[in-house]
């Protein structure tokens, strides 16, 4: 029905699931706003690479780091024009000024443009930029220096997140010359493959083909973003051909989106993982031979099918198999209820004993439903002989008693923000997370091999040490991994050119539709 | 991502305070009343756009979307109740209220989904959802889509907005038509039974003259009551109509506001709806008055 009205050129129907509430990827931290304003519109310094999780060159085609590592120095492209459009006409190319511009209105509270728009920049505060970037630098038009105040390679990583998409310094000085500066963040003006056209408050965004983005122009002449928040209307329209793509599907449809033969449905593992956690600074959990026997006594692929029904796969390793160093010669523990019983005899509670196993009381994506979880694991653990009595409390609460460590077991999980496996380690299981982690694990051998890899910056090394680090951490199994969640996503069977992203980003910069 | 990491402290005071949530709670109160008393209601947490503002974008498309529904529940409502009444205790009166019954009681969802299916995917007659096709980029001039779409001259545009709009219209006008229908019925039936009817009658007045001016016009003033009370079935089945449809209204508004905890939005929102079905209602009875003579009189 969208393409027999339509006009000729090849426009791409993406049904999204919600509105954006800013046009300005700083402003926000929800997924649905970063699809609808970092992936079409704006570059990151660093990106991500298309499909994976590695950074490679963005808006920035090299930096290196001094030898303190306390000075990043970045090279910047050449040539990138910034979009034209109906509001603004550029009069240069991207260069220096633009990031001294983005990274210090984030940065700096005395900037004009720092309260516009009434920002908090919550990422940028999430992630501990405020306490980690010293001051921003221009060396000349096309160099750059973060100055940091410790050494930390992650930074690099975080330099690929989509609320640090490089935004225009010219547009914001005509719009605060004109009186309204907030339409730098409501009308975006960027440097990626698509321009902004309009937005339809709750209805749709309209964008157009870049023909002069850098990494090559679009195989499509617009997209639209139609904003469709029931996930069964979604397929409706998907099977009506009003969209060409959709994502979280609800999973009963499942089955039928891969029996529709006009349909394709592609899936990865989320970037997340579900767990259940040992409180290690609590007997008998602070004996590695009994939380490995819990490992054992736990049936996860009862877990898998009834919990996860399809949506989630099993985790082996603390980090998701899509990240850089996620070491696949590890192998999961066997479910083996009788080696339970005899490793519990050799740690001295050959008897059983109690403890209390905390639920979650909410659904999240790494783990659709904490109750089933706890008594299938509460059933499982009676057959070993432990007696587990399940706890539960609001979630913000549960979250402030297992920061203050009162739990015994406790399930709980992450989704990472940025490609970088310190931000699954460092943030969980580091000795310096301890004291209010869920697991209270400080284990000196791993912590040395995952400081030593945040602090140096050639990725061979790094991979290394973590892939080193994850073999120690499921010998001593401070947590049980359960599940990373299994993302789908829909497209119309037209559609070639996609891959799928781990951390939830649309990107249809290559994509294309057959006639 | 805010989970098992904690906030910063200092973060989390400066957001304290900018919510304005460090102040004892009766001043939280005392501050919102002084707000809502000046038509301030505060500025939504996730899009930081004040919540009339918000309201006002997005009302044109519930009024366009309920106003259709009304249209359509009168236009056949009326003339069903009508033809129940004439066949009264007969066959064709037992089906149109059995039918009726059905219609009040219908769970707007499930309606909704069942024609998507039905007539959007199997029969492909009409739209799944959205106000108009994603082909068309129609300038909003009075947030009416079908009377922009026809200002903006574009071919097909005003085609493709009215086939939007027809299975929300039939969703959202199902249970006022069946009300309406019901209501005319025993009205009708109540004036057939009144003398001047019989005197109509005897006086050899043809049936059609009889119903069609001096029955119907008696009848319709309960009926134009019931329309007006309408208001409030009209826009809390919006809140599932929208939602269904994509609608981009303020149904949807405050379910997506329900999704993200913008306390603002929903507290507002509902208020500012409240006063509009309160001020519908004091219309409905100016209008009752205007077409009564026996209250215009009685004054």
């Amino acid at each position: 029905m969208v393409f027999a009205n339509g006009a000729m050129a090849k426009t791409f129907v993406y049904c999204t699931e919600g509105s954006p509430e800013t046009f300005n990827p700083a402003l926000t931290t929800a997924g649905t706003t970063l699809n609808a304003t970092a992936i079409p519109v704006y570059n990151t310094l660093i990106q991500i690479e298309w499909g994976g999780t590695a950074a490679v060159p963005g808006l920035a085609e090299s930096w290196s780091f001094s030898d303190d590592g306390l000075t990043m120095t970045l090279n910047l492209r050449k040539g990138v024009s910034w979009h034209t459009t109906a509001y603004f006409t550029p009069s240069r190319e991207f260069n220096a000024d633009d990031v001294v511009f983005t990274f210090e209105r984030m940065l700096k509270a005395d900037h004009p443009y720092h309260p516009i728009s009434g920002a908090t920049y919550d990422y940028f505060n999430d992630v501990g930029m405020p306490g980690l970037l010293a001051s921003i630098e221009k060396v000349d038009d096309y160099t750059v220096n973060f100055h940091l105040t410790t050494r930390n390679s992650t930074v690099v990583s975080m330099l690929t997140l989509s609320s640090f998409s490089i935004t225009s310094a010219e547009y914001a000085e005509q719009m605060m010359a004109a009186g309204t500066p907030e339409k730098l963040d409501l009308q975006p003006v960027g440097t990626g493959p698509f321009a902004w056209v309009s937005y339809e408050t709750d209805t749709q965004i309209n964008y157009v083909a870049n023909p002069n983005y850098w990494e090559g122009a679009p195989k499509i002449d617009e997209l639209v973003f139609s904003i469709t928040p029931d996930n069964s209307v979604r397929f409706a329209k998907m099977q009506a051909g009003e969209c060409n793509f959709m994502a979280y599907p609800n999973p009963a449809d499942l089955e039928a989106m891969k029996a529709d033969s006009n349909l394709q449905v592609v899936q990865q593992e989320g970037f997340n993982i579900g767990y259940l956690a040992f409180n290690t600074e609590k007997a008998p959990f602070n004996d590695k031979r009994v939380r490995q026997a819990i490992s054992h006594a736990i049936d996860k692929a009862a877990i898998m099918e009834a919990v996860y029904q399809g949506a989630g796969t099993p985790a082996i390793n603390f980090i998701p198999p899509g990240l850089w160093s996620y070491n696949t010669s590890v192998e999961d523990v066997t479910y083996d209820p009788e080696l339970a019983r005899k490793m519990l005899a050799e740690a001295g509670v050959a008897d059983g004993f109690k403890a209390t196993l905390w639920y979650l009381p909410v659904q999240r994506p790494y783990n659709p439903n904490g109750k089933l979880m706890g008594e299938l694991m509460q059933a499982d653990l009676a057959k070993v002989g432990i007696a587990v009595e399940l706890v539960t409390y609001e979630w913000a609460e549960y979250r402030k008693r297992v920061r203050a460590g009162e739990h015994d077991l406790v399930m709980l999980g992450w989704t990472g923000d940025y490609g970088d496996p310190d931000n699954f380690f460092g943030a969980l299981l580091s000795c310096a997370a301890a004291p209010e982690s869920s697991s209270r694990w400080c284990y000196e051998q791993f912590d040395s091999l995952i400081t030593q890899s945040a602090q140096i910056t050639d990725l061979a090394e790094r991979t290394k040490l973590y892939e080193e680090a994850q073999v120690i951490f499921k010998e001593e199994a401070p947590v049980y991994t359960v599940a990373h969640s299994l993302v789908s996503e829909i497209m119309s069977a037209s559609v070639s050119g996609y891959k799928m992203s781990v951390f939830g980003a649309h990107d249809f910069k290559f994509v294309d539709i057959a006639e | 991502m805010l989970g098992e990491r904690r906030i910063d402290p200092a973060y989390h005071a400066a957001m304290l305070e900018r919510l304005g949530l460090n102040r004892p709670l009766w001043e939280q109160y005392g501050l919102y009343l002084g707000q809502i008393a000046r038509a301030d209601f505060g500025k939504s947490i996730v899009t930081n756009v004040p919540v009339i503002e918000e309201f006002f974008a997005r009302f044109p498309a519930t009024i366009e979307l309920s106003l259709s529904a009304m249209l359509f529940a009168v236009v056949l409502g009326i003339p069903i109740g009508i033809f129940a009444a004439l066949r009264r205790g007969r066959i064709g009166d037992h089906m149109t209220i059995g039918a009726a019954m059905i219609g009040q009681s219908m769970p707007i969802f499930w309606w909704g989904q069942l024609l998507i299916m039905l007539v959007s995917i199997n029969l492909g007659w009409t739209p799944v959802s959205g106000r108009i096709s994603a082909a068309f980029s129609v300038p909003s001039e009075t947030g009416f889509l079908l009377i922009d779409t026809l200002l903006s001259g574009k071919k097909g545009a005003f085609g493709s907005a009215l086939s939007h709009l027809i299975l929300p219209t039939i969703v959202l006008g199902t249970i006022p038509l069946a009300i309406i229908a019901r209501m005319t019925r025993s009205a009708v039936i109540e004036v057939l039974s009144e003398d001047y009817i019989r005197t109509a009658k005897a006086k050899g007045l043809r049936p059609l003259r009889i119903v069609g001016v001096h029955a119907l016009r008696n009848a319709l003033i309960p009926v134009v009551t019931i329309v007006g009370l309408q208001t409030g079935t009209l826009l809390a089945g919006a809140v599932l109509t929208e939602t269904i449809f994509s609608w981009p209204g303020i149904g949807k508004w405050i379910v997506g506001s329900l999704d993200k905890r913008d306390y603002p939005v929903i507290q507002g929102g509902v208020l500012v709806i409240a006063t509009v079905v309160m001020c519908v209602n004091l219309l409905v009875d100016l209008i009752y008055g205007w077409i009564n003579p026996r209250i215009r009189r009685a004054r």
